[in-house]
């Protein structure tokens, strides 16, 4: 909830229109793969929703602070005391796959040479 | 106050929570016998309209007994003995599925339970079954489930609403007289409305959402759906408690607010805020009119009030509320519970998962959070949208200098046909434009059946209190209700 704000931020960026680069782009970053069709799908109707929204970015809302939460948030602490926890084999039923009491993932990074 | 219509008498109906927990306790009827009732109805019509995504007859009928056993030992089973519950499935039951209406939670049994469900468990109630809702509760219709459409029990071709449609239909198709939703934009108070039930959101922070699988965190907030308003007031004060699992749990204790629901709206000032009926169809902002009305002959001071910053609300809403679900729905990576589609390597393989299991809305969610968060773009939008949340709460604190609650339409129409939105999203999020400056703020409101549109079907009034005042806003609602005219669909006396 901090109104400061880096110099040279002050001045607004007005965004252009969202391309389907962007779409495909935002995709990857979210870990989503689309089909052409959706691309297309989806660069239409965020752009919708984005035009939308161009009477919020248009405000001159400087003066105001940004608000990330509704109430004034503290941080909440309790006594460093060991407490039970959810049941090991309890959550381990839960996933997919499971290897000597721990998650099982495919490989991580490029093949070993 | 005296009573105008059959809406009047509701609160004595033979199936609301209050009486039916009280035959329980009185052994004129064991909950037993009202969980069976429950689950037979459900099996009669929850065919036609997918209401439930679960029910759960060997648990509810195990905890009616063990009610029972409890009123026999002559023990107090607490305020809502016997009382049948719809939970929505975002809601986490420990050993139960919890899909939140996704195919990449499908078959997920939580190893723990929402603190809500513990609280309801020790209040006596019984959890019948688990709701339809839009997927992650991403949606105003129902529509987004995985799991195929919840239908409105009052018109059959209409949607409930949404994102807690089911729950909303099982209160309504009198399945159940109680039910717990989730409101992030409107999901509990919209539902509500197109389904002429009562819904209430608390204040942020009111009750635990230990448990809730999170949507948008800032936002989110679990509150009751009833038949009536005093019924809705029992469940909160079960609901509203301090836990110290959830960080964001206020510490403020909670009045009863069903001591109080009774009391009636005299010198309560009341403002009508124009800002929220000018965007509704004119049969919707009539009802409006004539609930202020009821509240004026109720000695209410009832004067018109303006917020014209509450305009900014849904295009705020709809970037801040994408952006926290991008983070929260990072989590559905195939790893630790929920779908997996394999892969070569963990990469791809958190890519096929999340594209199979993830339906089109929290797709579009989902990137349209990730692009209002990315470089180039977060000031434009997000901080901005934090800004306007700012904007908004300032105004709802120069309203609430002269007035004490503000009454408006709850949605801009009565129920639209099932299909009607589901190719335009921005159509369907204007469905939560009344909706939305409430949860931005977080303070409490909540939606009063008041009537029908040109249709015949229910609209829906909006209460709005400022935070904590609980307990005057089911105040104000009981005396709306108390005078709403008679539908076919009003509970019986």
């Amino acid at each position: 909830m901090s109104a400061t704000e880096e110099p040279g931020h002050s001045a607004r960026e007005e965004p252009g229109q969202l391309s389907r680069a962007d779409v495909i782009h935002v995709a990857n970053l979210a870990r989503l793969s689309l089909s052409e069709d959706e691309v297309d799908t989806f660069t239409a109707q965020l752009r919708t929703v984005l035009a939308h929204a161009a009477d919020v970015a248009a405000l001159d809302l400087s003066h105001l602070a940004a608000m990330a939460h509704p109430l004034p948030v503290e941080n909440v602490l309790r006594p460093d005391e060991a407490q039970p926890s959810l049941d090991r084999d309890e959550v381990l039923a839960a996933a997919p796959a499971v290897e000597d009491n721990r998650f099982r993932v495919p490989r991580i990074g490029p093949e070993p040479a | 106050m005296s009573t105008a219509g059959r809406g009047g008498s509701s609160s004595a109906g033979i199936n609301s929570a209050r009486a039916i927990a009280a035959a329980v306790v009185s052994k004129d009827r064991s909950a037993r016998q009202v969980t069976e009732e429950a689950l037979a109805a459900v099996a009669e019509r929850d065919g036609q309209l997918h209401a439930f995504l679960e029910v759960l007859p060997d648990e509810a009928l195990a905890q009616a007994d063990a009610v029972d056993a409890a009123v026999a030992r002559g023990e107090d089973p607490g305020p809502l003995a016997g009382v049948p519950v719809a939970l929505k499935d975002n809601l986490c039951t420990r050993g139960i599925p919890t899909t939140c209406a996704s195919k990449i939670l499908e078959g997920w049994r939580p190893p723990y339970d929402a603190t809500v469900v513990e609280l309801l468990r020790q209040a006596g109630a019984v959890a019948l079954g688990k709701t339809n809702m839009d997927e992650f509760a991403m949606g105003s219709s129902t529509e987004n489930s995985a799991f195929g459409p919840t239908r409105n029990p009052r018109c059959v071709d209409r949607v409930p609403g949404g994102s807690s449609g089911g729950s909303a239909a099982a209160v309504a198709a009198g399945f159940v007289p109680l039910g717990l939703g989730s409101d992030t934009g409107g999901s509990i108070r919209q539902p509500a409305a197109l389904c002429g039930v009562v819904g209430m959101k608390p204040t942020y922070g009111r009750v635990s959402r230990y448990g809730l699988v999170a949507f948008a965190s800032s936002l989110d907030q679990i509150g009751p759906f009833a038949g009536t308003v005093e019924d809705a007031a029992l469940l909160f004060d079960v609901l509203a408690r301090h836990d110290p699992r959830d960080s964001t749990s206020l510490r403020a204790a909670s009045p009863s607010t069903v001591s109080t629901v009774h009391d009636g709206a005299e010198g309560v000032r009341v403002g009508i805020c124009a800002d929220l009926i000018e965007g509704c169809s004119p049969d919707v902002a009539a009802r409006v009119y004539e609930a202020a009305e009821v509240l004026r002959a109720a000695g209410a001071h009832v004067e018109e009030i303006r917020v014209p910053e509450f305009a900014y609300g849904l295009s705020a809403y709809y970037l801040i509320a994408p952006a926290e679900a991008s983070s929260n729905l990072a989590r559905y990576d195939g790893v630790r519970y929920g779908l997996r589609v394999d892969a070569d390597d963990a990469s791809a393989m958190n890519t096929a998962t999340r594209t199979a299991g993830f339906g089109a809305e929290v797709k579009r969610r989902i990137m349209l959070g990730t692009y209002a968060l990315s470089a180039g773009y977060y000031d434009a939008y997000y901080a901005q949208a934090q800004r306007v949340r700012t904007l908004v709460v300032d105004a709802f604190a120069r309203a609430y200098g002269s007035v004490d609650v503000l009454l408006g339409a709850t949605a801009p129409t009565t129920a639209f046909a099932l299909g009607d939105k589901v190719d335009d999203p921005m159509a369907m999020y204007m469905n939560d434009i009344c909706t939305i400056p409430s949860n931005l703020a977080g303070h409490p409101a909540l939606s009063v059946p008041f009537g029908a549109g040109d249709d015949g079907l229910p609209v829906g009034v909006q209460v709005l209190a400022p935070p904590l005042e609980e307990a005057l806003l089911f105040r104000v609602a009981r005396a709306v209700e108390a005078g709403a005219p008679a539908t076919a669909w009003s509970p019986s006396p």
